[in-house]
């Protein structure tokens, strides 16, 4: 297969991987665009590997067909739930393969540059094209390299400890080690003094050197930001696995994985900005871990948390016209999904309006929470984003909320000095009745009180959010 | 004690102010009944009822006068009434002490204690003996039949065989009780009620009755709060801007019921004779305020009248009476109540609590004395209506000026960032080879292309989207690909191993996508 027809190979792939992340607009339109992608990658590595840049063939088939199995596996196997750390571990993957690639080039490079006129007229591929670089070219050349191992390392060990904060490996909890953001700082000045030592003609020291400060970064990083800051931990490493793919292609000339990688890039930079939006508060100091300071004492939250058996939520909501669920990453860890779907079919059989209320960081993935509810039957027509249901919950009979917190905080909009003040919520409260299912009387991932639980058109279900339901089901009649 | 009641001697007056049902709760607080024989017979009650609940009926005034120490009625006494009445003995009815002063007299000369039903405050504690405002409740739905009675139409729209019939146009002015029960009884009946009142607090009122709320543009608003939730007199500027809007508002109207009245004062004249000549004829106008002078020109006190222009004029005075016997249980049980508050140990024993507000504000006579006015009651009647915040809507001007300044400050913001992002590309140009430049260019419009697709990105669809994505950027295994083929045994194994895992993510990133797809479906 000549270049010229690996290149319009190329092209076809780049055109459909736009129009597959571009049919995800739609739920319909997803069902087709998946498929776009499919047939773009097809066409990439079917092309790259029938060119003559490519040899040992058997290798390829080997590994691709070995990973193929291992994928299928995965995919087929994986809970719903557990999609957060599935893409984390994913993640990891493109990381760990940028770093190869990376480490590659210089390997190549040293090798090619060692090799007399003669033996550089035979090599193909990658090595072909740095057999004809010059100086200023191989100098590119290593920021690239540098700047495409650094970026995959950061992403290799950021997903890691990611996956296994959402697996409940590692402890969610935000921890750094003494120092903090300043050890983080440390490595970044030590690496751009490896980059201008490397730039410089140094050896691959320099770069594995890198590497190692780049795994401290990944994973220091990570282990810094909370459970519920996950949803923008895991889109800014989907951002950073494309930023490395772009950089790699860089490395290799190669534009399909330079359109990728920036395409990738951009989605995840985006998803993270809608997230921290969703939020109220900056990327850097989501990345930098933690709340914001607060400007003064918390509002005084009076009151007393009031509690319901099964019996009175069953004869609210078998009084009720319209209800809004509002599920959070308690009914993803308490697996009530089924349950949510069995009682809102219950209720829609009645001739109830139920829909559904999914707040922007609900879960630990973005739009997690939609893809528990469709797993579960769920019609996604009935599951509504914040900006589309907000207005509706003063003409509610009753709100549920399972497994939220800070996401239904009223304080966010009552208290100014609440760290979370500012943040759009879900205004739950407004409705004529809440009933809050919750396994106790803890707070949020913020650490704050919920003045929402102390309301008094607000009543608590405590328990385990799926038997509390499975026992709320037979009463509905 | 024994409790008394009396035959109404007020020509027309039909109502009873003690009924069977009442005389048995009365028995439960451990009093005694009297009452005259056929004082119930107008309203439906007959003796033998009165006899099976345990009354005991008398053949006179005189001898129920007589018997009982406490006697209830619904009219002010008559002055021969009055003057029958002896020391210590109470008289629970309507009095309106300011209207009558030489009632008063009276009866402080004979040393009774009069408990008049007229005078109960307005608060909240005491709305179960508030008799005004049951009798205004009947007065207003009573307005509204007797006007549909003289109206030759329906109140709702019809389409029919026989042609299109419009809804009846009406207009309640003043919407206190008997107002609002006016409005509820028309919207029911399926006119189109409109509703004025000088308070601009009851517009929520008249709003949940189902009627529109005349606004009138005018600064001065009265606080109905202020006192005790009637209405005050208003200015001769006020006067004149309501006065116009009712004149805009009469060609238009079917039915006009008038219910605006200040307490201690004679009606305020509302519907002028030029507003009725304005009035399309077979027009009504039922105007409740008539015992007290009407709020209409041409209203004549108990009778109805026919206008030059055909428009029918209604002054009757005895709406109440004209349903004596809803009329008759709703008075009788406003007076238990009252009893009730004055035996507190239900034991028959009457303690006339001039410490309690309700006790005090409604007794005019006592012990030789006129305790009349009373002094303010302790609690605020009503809690003052909260200003309405306006939010003030910007002027087209100025709206366009805010506009503008957007643009001009978007415009900036993004020359800025063109020009510096320019001279940092410039820069990276002035030093990098032609070739990375050449990938540059890919690479900034990917990324431009990336933030437009994405952002049409479904909200619900963020995970299938991260899983796709992270399909996608298996592409690193392209590079892998171009460099299996080199002759360093180090650098074939990594990018073995890099294939491996690429492999992994595209196939693992593109099923969990389908699965999750293949979950999304519609209702």
């Amino acid at each position: 297969m000549s270049i010229g027809i690996v290149s319009a190979a190329y092209i076809a792939a780049a055109v459909l991987f736009i129009l597959s992340l571009g049919g995800l607009s739609g739920q319909e339109s997803a069902k087709r665009a998946v498929w776009y992608g499919i047939a773009g990658m097809a066409l990439a590595v079917g092309a790259t590997v029938l060119s003559p840049d490519v040899a040992n063939v058997w290798i390829i088939a080997l590994m691709v067909a070995i990973g193929s199995v291992a994928g299928w596996f995965v995919a087929m196997r994986v809970q719903m739930t557990e999609m957060p750390q599935l893409v984390a571990a994913l993640h990891s993957f493109v990381g760990l393969a940028a770093v190869f690639i990376g480490y590659n080039a210089d390997l190549e490079m040293s090798r090619v540059l060692s090799l007399d006129e003669g033996s550089k007229a035979l090599l193909i591929g990658f090595a072909k094209k740095l057999a004809h670089k010059d100086a200023v070219e191989q100098s590119i050349l290593r920021v690239e390299v540098f700047l495409g191992v650094f970026i995959g390392a950061v992403t290799f060990t950021g997903s890691i400890i990611a996956f296994g904060k959402l697996a409940g490996k590692v402890d969610g909890k935000a921890k750094k080690l003494p120092g903090g953001h300043v050890l983080n700082a440390g490595a970044a000045i030590a690496s751009l003094v490896l980059l201008v030592l490397y730039f410089n003609g140094a050896g691959i020291w320099a770069l594995g050197l890198m590497t190692v400060l780049a795994f401290f970064i990944g994973y220091h990083l990570i282990m810094g930001i909370g459970g519920a800051d996950m949803p923008v931990v895991v889109s800014m490493l989907n951002s950073y696995s494309g930023w490395a793919a772009a950089a790699i292609g860089f490395t290799l000339g190669n534009d399909l994985l330079i359109v990728t990688g920036a395409l990738v890039g951009s989605s995840g930079a985006i998803l993270s900005y809608i997230m921290c939006k969703a939020m109220n508060r900056s990327f850097i100091s989501v990345i930098l871990g933690g709340f914001g300071g607060t400007t003064g004492p918390a509002m005084e939250v009076t009151g007393e948390q009031i509690a319901i058996d099964a019996e009175g939520v069953a004869a609210a909501l078998n009084d009720a016209d319209s209800i809004i669920i509002i599920p959070g990453y308690g009914m993803a860890v308490a697996q009530a999904q089924q349950s949510v779907s069995e009682l809102t079919r219950k209720l829609r059989a009645k001739g109830k309006t139920v829909r559904f209320a999914i707040h922007p960081v609900a879960g630990r993935l973005p739009g997690h929470m939609n893809v528990l509810l469709a797993e579960a039957k769920v019609p996604y027509d009935i599951v509504l984003e914040m900006d589309e249901i907000n207005e509706d919950f003063p003409t509610t009979d009753v709100a549920i909320v399972i497994g939220s917190n800070d996401i239904v905080n009223p304080a966010a909009q009552e208290d100014p000095n609440s760290p979370i003040a500012g943040m759009p919520v879900l205004e739950c409260w407004k409705a004529k009745q809440v009933f809050v299912s919750k396994r106790g009387q803890g707070t949020g991932y913020s650490g704050i009180e919920n003045p929402l639980f102390y309301k008094e058109n607000t009543r608590m279900f405590y328990g385990d959010a799926k038997k509390s339901l499975d026992a709320l089901l037979p009463m509905i009649d | 004690m024994k409790i008394g009641a009396l035959t109404e001697i007020f020509a027309g007056e039909n109502r009873v102010a003690m009924t069977p049902d009442s005389a048995v709760q009365l028995v439960k607080l451990g009093h005694h009944c009297v009452i005259q024989s056929g004082a119930g017979v107008k309203a439906g009650y007959s003796d033998a009822l009165y006899m099976s609940a345990g009354v005991e009926v008398l053949k006179t005034a005189a001898a129920v006068v007589e018997a009982a120490d406490v006697l209830v009625k619904v009219r002010g006494p008559e002055k021969a009434e009055a003057e029958a009445l002896r020391d210590g003995q109470t008289l629970i009815s309507f009095f309106w002490p300011a209207q009558n002063p030489e009632l008063l007299e009276i009866t402080k000369a004979r040393g009774a204690t009069v408990v008049a039903m007229d005078m109960v405050p307005r608060i909240s504690r005491a709305q179960k003996m508030d008799a005004l405002s049951s009798m205004a409740n009947i007065a207003g739905y009573r307005a509204v039949i007797e006007a549909g009675s003289n109206f030759g139409r329906f109140f709702t729209g019809q389409v029919t065989a026989a042609g299109k019939v419009p809804p009846a146009k009406v207009l309640i002015v003043g919407a206190g009780v008997a107002g609002l029960a006016a409005i509820g009884t028309a919207t029911s009946l399926g006119a189109i009620v409109y509703a004025f009142d000088v308070r601009p607090e009851v517009s929520e009122q008249i709003e949940s009755m189902g009627a529109n709320f005349v606004f009138l543009e005018f600064a001065e608003a009265q606080d109905g709060a202020a006192t005790g939730g009637y209405a005050a007199p208003s200015s001769p500027e006020f006067r004149e801007a309501q006065l116009a809007k009712f004149r805009e508002l009469a060609p238009e109207m079917d039915i006009v019921i008038t219910t605006a009245l200040i307490p201690g004062r004679p009606a305020p004249k509302l519907w002028t004779a030029d507003m009725v000549a304005l009035m399309k004829p077979g027009s009504v106008i039922v105007d409740l305020a008539a015992e007290r002078g009407g709020n209409c020109d041409l209203t004549v006190m108990d009778q109805k009248i026919v206008s030059d222009n055909g428009v029918t004029v209604v002054g009757y005075t005895d709406f109440p009476s004209r349903m004596a016997a809803q009329a008759s249980t709703l008075y009788s049980t406003n007076i238990r109540h009252m009893l009730t508050d004055l035996t507190p140990k239900k034991d028959g024993v009457i303690v006339h609590n001039m410490e309690d507000d309700v006790i005090r504000g409604a007794t005019v006579t006592k012990s030789h004395e006129i305790t009349f006015p009373p002094p303010p009651p302790k609690i605020a009647a009503i809690a003052a209506a909260k200003p309405k915040e306006k939010v003030k809507e910007p002027s087209p001007a100025e709206k366009r000026a805010a506009e503008t300044a957007l643009f001009k400050a978007q415009t900036r913001s993004q020359v800025v960032m063109l020009v510096g992002a320019g001279a940092l590309l410039a820069l990276v140009g002035a030093f990098a080879p032609a070739e990375f430049m050449s990938h540059f260019i890919v690479f900034v419009l990917s990324c431009f292309i990336g933030f437009s697709v994405i952002w049409n990105v479904s909200h619900s669809l963020h995970t299938p989207l991260m899983a796709v994505t992270n399909a996608i950027s298996g592409i690193v295994i392209l590079g892998a690909l171009l460099q299996i083929g080199s002759g360093n045994w180090l650098v074939v194994v990594l990018a073995a191993i890099s294939v491996l895992i690429a492999s992994i993510n595209i196939v693992g990133g593109f099923l969990v996508t389908r699965r999750m797809l293949a979950m999304f479906q519609k209702s």
